[in-house]
């Protein structure tokens, strides 16, 4: 048995609380002495939402640079059709397998956690592979795979297709909700966005590599930074970022080179697009755009659930709740400026995918950044519930 | 055995002649004491107490067994904890059982052995005991609920009245080992994991802290579900005072945390039955610390923050220096990937 | 958008392999590594390997980092 003790350490050292808080104080000093005091930075990634959130660094960095979450929150951009179709799915007789992150989010007609409580046969999976591994051993089920999620994870949901089809299994399928990001930090750039920098998804950038992202400052302009997960990572990446604004230079740097290679997985990658290929998608809150999902590729399409089976559902419309999840995905506007934050839209009580998800920016505020009694987060701005 | 197919059937629960062999061939023997082998329709008992604590509960926890546990020690100690967080000593449980039709006899006896064990461990006796059965799919296997019953001294009664700002909180020992060890037993995520549920009776230990460190303890609240985080918030507004918890001071075991790592889950947030959160008299705080670290039950133990004026909120400390208010659990967590 | 954790190799066996982390182990897709073997690190995402940890990189990340927080570093 090896040993445990240590067994991390040269890892654990990412989130050295010590190396993390002189990290704050150089960042609070640059942005004073030569940023005027105040900067916004954009935040991808989900994880880095509540990594940044749970760790406090938004609330120390507070009044010097702001963060605000962009579109990377696979759940929150899933359009409410999707939801609803995948409830619907799950109404049948079909025995649906998905990641946990999916369970809660609420379509026009309840969520998968509620459905499955009304007997649906819904089941969360930890790997792609074990709906593939439990397709095999109930062969009079129709399993289907809800495939959500960006590039870090639709290399292993190709893999488990790949290995669906040489079992010659005719009972699995997948539902397939992939997004990509590059496409979708186009679309935050070609339109209004008030940030003056990137951090970049780590995990994500392990598999499409820095050279993919590159395109950010070679036609943008714009300074951006890949990082990791722990806090001395996000920290060591928003210091480059500050750095790199202060000397007024464009440029995507790899901060995360213990897992990122310039060219990225390029294994990871081939998986990926043998079979899946680019299709114009929906994004919850921004829009149709084009080239930013994935479908499977004509010869992998009989493992479409939308082919196989036949799923009924009405086209959902979310404006009409008030809901601004749109515009905090853009980074427009945030969380608790929402007139719904904190009042109607709760975790419990969630009215966009935003305060749903685990990791959506609403429901990240909501958990990790009220202060006081007044429940509005210091320094946000917003009025308190009354 | 002398029951057809070792199962439980309908049968068994028409009060006949099935529903008197299983009682005196699989529960009496198991349970067994003086008061219950009167088979009266109701224990006796005799008390000498100038307050006495009730409780009760229920159990249901898939799957029954599970490394470090299963539903009988976790009825038994569950109940015997509640006692103890008031300040009781527990003396008498009853349980109420509703099998599955189709259970099989010998899982239901492994059951019963472990309730027997888990009272013996904790001083206790189950003195009042029903079964009923249900149909097959009404329930998964066994379902138990509990009474318990136990008596309190003079100055022994625990609550919220009693804190004071200043007062330090502590942690009888790590952290989220129950619920890490119950999912990774359901199997269904593919991983094997060397965790154990922490499900022990607490009474020996905090029953040393009260002799040895007398009015040393305020209020006390077991994290079971919701974990730390949501017992904290609760007792907070429960004493209308704000509790401050330092993350760094919280202990998390190696094989916890990385579980929660792989899991995407928040160890502040899992639910334990073998660990108490209380709320310490400052000046005794370290006597207090010392006798639980002298414990098997407490050897990780740790003062891990303190109660100050306020509002009835509770707040973490963050590694980074930070503060951020916690807040009650909304819904178990679910494995993520994001 | 994605949990990974570092967790170490400890039998490969073509393209599957049982990974350790702690205490726990499970069995992970190892068709994104080939060059990870027993003894090697691996950031795990929904039971598949997506890169292997460069420890060198690591260290050296480090390193930079305690020179910056040095007395006098900028």
């Amino acid at each position: 048995m090896l040993p445990v003790e240590g067994e991390r350490l040269l890892w654990d050292r990412f989130r050295d609380p010590g190396v993390a808080r002189g990290l704050v104080d150089r960042i609070r000093a640059r942005v004073a002495r030569e940023l005027g005091g105040h900067v916004t930075l954009m935040e991808v990634c989900g994880t880095h939402t509540v990594a940044i959130s749970r760790s406090g660094i938004r609330a120390a960095l507070r009044d010097a640079v702001t963060l605000v979450s962009g579109p990377g929150c696979p759940v929150c951009v899933t359009p409410p059709e999707d939801v609803d179709a995948m409830v619907a799915l799950a109404e049948t007789d079909v025995t649906v397998f998905t990641f946990g992150d999916m369970m809660r989010v609420p379509g026009t007609s309840g969520s998968l956690e509620a459905v499955r409580a009304r007997g649906a046969r819904v089941q969360v999976a930890y790997s792609p592979m074990d709906a593939v591994s439990y397709a095999a051993t109930h062969t009079r089920e129709q399993v289907v795979f809800l495939a959500v999620g960006f590039e870090t994870t639709a290399p292993g949901v190709a893999l488990a297709v790949g290995r669906a089809r040489e079992l010659g299994l005719t009972n699995f399928a997948i539902y397939p909700a992939h997004k990509l990001i590059p496409p979708a930090l186009r679309a935050l750039l070609d339109g209004e966005i008030g940030v003056r920098g990137f951090l970049l998804p780590g995990h994500v950038s392990t598999v499409i590599g820095r050279r993919a992202l590159a395109f950010l400052a070679e036609e943008y302009g714009m300074p951006a930074v890949i990082a990791g997960f722990e806090p001395v990572d996000i920290l060591v990446a928003i210091d480059r970022l500050t750095g790199m604004l202060a000397r007024g230079e464009a440029g995507v740097v790899n901060a995360y080179s213990r897992a990122v290679r310039e060219e990225g997985n390029v294994l990871a990658q081939e998986a990926m697009w043998s079979c899946f290929e680019p299709v114009d998608a929906t994004w919850r809150g921004l829009g149709l755009i084009p080239s930013s999902g994935l479908g499977l590729r004509p010869g992998w399409d009989e493992f479409d659930a939308r082919r196989r089976f036949t799923i009924r559902v009405r086209p959902a419309e979310d404006a009409a709740t008030g809901c601004r999840c749109g515009d905090v995905l853009r980074g427009l506007l945030l969380p608790p400026r929402c007139p719904l934050f904190a009042r109607v839209c709760t975790p419990a009580t969630p009215r966009g995918p935003c305060m749903v998800s685990s990791e959506g920016a609403c429901a990240a505020y909501f958990r990790y950044e009220r202060g006081d009694e007044d429940d509005a987060p210091r320094g946000a701005g917003a009025p308190g519930p009354r | 055995m002398t029951h057809p197919g070792g199962r439980v059937l309908l049968a068994h629960g028409d009060g006949g002649l099935l529903t008197h062999r299983l009682i005196s061939e699989v529960f009496l023997p198991r349970l067994g004491n003086p008061v219950l082998l009167r088979r009266e329709d109701a224990a006796v008992l005799t008390l000498e107490a100038d307050a006495v604590a009730f409780t009760t509960d229920s159990f249901v926890v898939r799957p029954l067994f599970f490394p470090g546990g299963d539903i009988g020690r976790l009825a038994v100690c569950g109940t015997v904890n509640d006692l103890t967080m008031v300040g009781a000593r527990p003396l008498f449980l009853s349980a109420g059982f509703l099998l599955e039709e189709g259970l099989d006899l010998e899982v239901l006896g492994r059951v019963l052995d472990s309730m027997r064990a888990a009272a013996a461990e904790a001083g206790v006796q189950v003195v009042a005991a029903d079964t009923k059965v249900v149909e097959r799919g009404s329930v998964d296997g066994v379902f138990i609920n509990t009474a318990g019953l136990g008596v309190l001294s003079p100055g022994e009664r625990l609550g919220p009245e009693m804190v004071r700002p200043g007062d330090r909180l502590l942690v009888s020992g790590s952290l989220g080992e129950h619920e890490l060890a119950v999912v990774v037993a359901r199997g269904d995520l593919g991983i094997e994991s060397d965790i154990r549920s922490d499900c022990a009776p607490l009474n020996g230990l905090v029953g040393e802290i009260m002799a040895r460190c007398p009015g040393a303890l305020r209020f006390m609240r077991d994290p079971t579900r919701g974990g730390l985080a949501t017992v904290a918030c609760e007792m907070a507004a429960a004493c209308g005072m704000d509790f401050y918890l330092h993350e760094e001071s919280i202990p998390v075991g190696e094989e916890a945390r990385g579980l929660c790592d792989l899991l995407g889950l928040d160890p502040l947030y899992l639910a334990n039955e073998g660990k108490f959160l209380a709320v310490v008299d400052r000046a005794q705080a370290e006597s207090v610390l010392e006798v639980c670290r002298a414990h098997p039950l407490g050897a990780s133990a740790a003062l891990v923050g303190e109660v100050r004026p306020g509002r009835g909120h509770a707040y973490l400390v963050t590694a980074l220096g930070g503060t951020r208010r916690l807040e009650l659990l909304t819904g178990a967590q679910f494995p993520r990937i994001c | 958008m994605c949990l990974a954790v570092p967790v170490r190799v400890l039998t490969r066996d073509g393209e599957w392999g049982e990974v350790q982390s702690g205490g726990t182990r499970l069995r992970v897709a190892l068709h994104f590594v080939p060059e990870a073997g027993p003894g090697d690190w691996v950031l795990v995402h929904a039971g598949v390997a997506i890169a292997v940890l460069d420890e060198e990189e690591a260290r050296q990340s480090l390193a930079l980092l305690e020179e910056l927080n040095a007395p006098g570093g900028r």
